[in-house]
């Protein structure tokens, strides 16, 4: 038998599986809280800091995406403090690499920009970093632009956990760290990359596209990670 | 009552943010019965005046011209407006802050010059080494993102301090919009 667990979320109690974690019960509970490195069927990487919420009791701000539900857990999700947390979050990833919306393939599509928007990010208080940035255009059908990467990790976590093929990695330290294909090999030359485009699809920004996509044209279909995942194991294959 | 001073200056940028207040279209006739138009590149006013209650700045400061421009406009301007997302943002002519100076330069006025390839050493304003967003360089009151922002969010932020409100920015534009 599942355990039981209840907790007060914004003042409601409100119950969940043991199981689960904070962020799976505040999205069921419609609560919207903003997420980047969050993928639905993908392993949690708690690395973006947006979903931090206030539990009763905690030193700091926890990321709610892993942080497991607890019996009698008091949290909060969207207190002024928090909100000004997750806007200096959004300006701090647009200061640090080059994010130039206007002339970007997913403009209009992009979770970065509309975490931007929702939380009333109009303006960057940081200064622009405008680092010196490469892109990798050696793959036939895809194209990587660490320009627009935010280092959440989709890419890496969707190519190991469902495709299988691991050509996605992490590479360097701090602000020196990019993605990288197979040891840091150009992407088009990588043995092990099928093709699939997963990556490029579960992407939150415009750090992978589709070659030949201009300014704008470049959307992204999110929810087929759900539909695998629940194929794979309810054997219900529907989109 | 007396109409408020509006101005509007252009500095680095492709000019689409005044086209977009252009795109009021009719409703700039309900805009000018409460301000006047005092300074702007769509009027014929040669000096930025002494005493103006808004501006709206389009463009990034990219040049000596520009830092100079936006400092005095900054000193008589009551409410600063950094309209669009190259104002606000540095947006496209930031993108050459990577390579810097000497190279887009030389790229500009030597490699793709077939006649008489020579840097400018007059009338041309020096480039800054960074390009910048307005608020690097002065204080902004408020920022009015967007590529541009659309002829309704430049219409509604100016409805809204022309009667002394805070425009809901968030509500009106993004970056890239």
């Amino acid at each position: 038998m599942e355990t039981v667990v209840t907790l007060t979320l914004n003042g409601e109690m409100v119950s969940a599986r043991a199981d689960q974690t904070l962020l799976d019960v505040i999205r069921e509970q419609k609560i919207d809280l903003p997420t980047l490195c969050h993928m639905q069927g993908l392993s949690e990487r708690g690395g973006c800091r947006l979903c931090v919420v206030e539990v009763q009791g905690a030193p700091r701000p926890m990321a709610a995406c892993v942080t497991p539900v607890t019996e009698g857990m008091v949290v909060r999700t969207h207190t002024p403090e928090l909100e000004h947390q997750r806007r200096l979050v959004v300006e701090l990833l647009l200061a640090e690499r080059n994010h130039v919306c206007a002339v970007c393939v997913v403009n209009g599509h992009c979770d970065l920009q509309w975490a931007a928007a929702k939380l009333g990010v109009a303006s960057v208080r940081y200064e622009y970093l405008h680092p010196d940035l490469t892109m990798d255009a050696s793959h036939a059908r895809f194209v990587l632009d660490h320009n627009r990467c935010i280092l959440c990790t989709r890419c890496v976590r969707v190519c190991d956990e469902v495709e299988g093929a691991h050509t996605w990695d992490i590479a360097g330290r701090g602000i020196k760290t990019r993605v990288i294909t197979d040891l840091s090999r150009p992407w088009g030359d990588s043995p092990s990359c099928t093709s699939c485009g997963k990556c490029v699809q579960v992407c939150p920004t415009g750090a992978l596209f589709e070659k030949g996509a201009t300014v704008a044209e470049m959307t992204k279909e999110r929810d087929f990670v759900g539909w695998i995942i629940r194929g794979r194991t309810k054997r219900e294959w529907t989109w | 009552m007396t109409k408020l001073k509006l101005a509007t200056v252009w500095l680095d940028g492709c000019s689409g943010c005044h086209m977009s207040f252009l795109d009021i279209d009719e409703r700039l006739l309900e805009l000018v019965e409460k301000v006047d138009i005092v300074y702007s590149p769509l009027v014929d006013f040669k000096a930025f005046p002494d005493a103006v209650d808004i501006t709206l700045v389009e463009g990034a400061v990219s040049n000596q011209d520009d830092l100079e421009k936006i400092k005095k406009v900054r000193a008589h301007t009551r409410l600063l407006v950094a309209l669009g997302d190259c104002a606000v943002t540095a947006n496209v002519p930031s993108m050459r802050n990577p390579f810097g100076v000497d190279q887009v330069v030389k790229r500009a006025y030597e490699e793709n010059v077939t006649l008489q390839p020579q840097l400018p050493t007059q009338a041309v304003p020096p480039l800054l080494k960074r390009v910048r967003p307005v608020h690097d360089i002065v204080t902004v009151d408020v920022h009015l993102p967007g590529c541009p922002p659309s002829a309704d969010a430049i219409f509604a932020a100016l409805v809204a301090l022309v009667e002394g409100r805070t425009p809901d920015v968030a509500a009106l534009t993004r970056f890239g919009a």
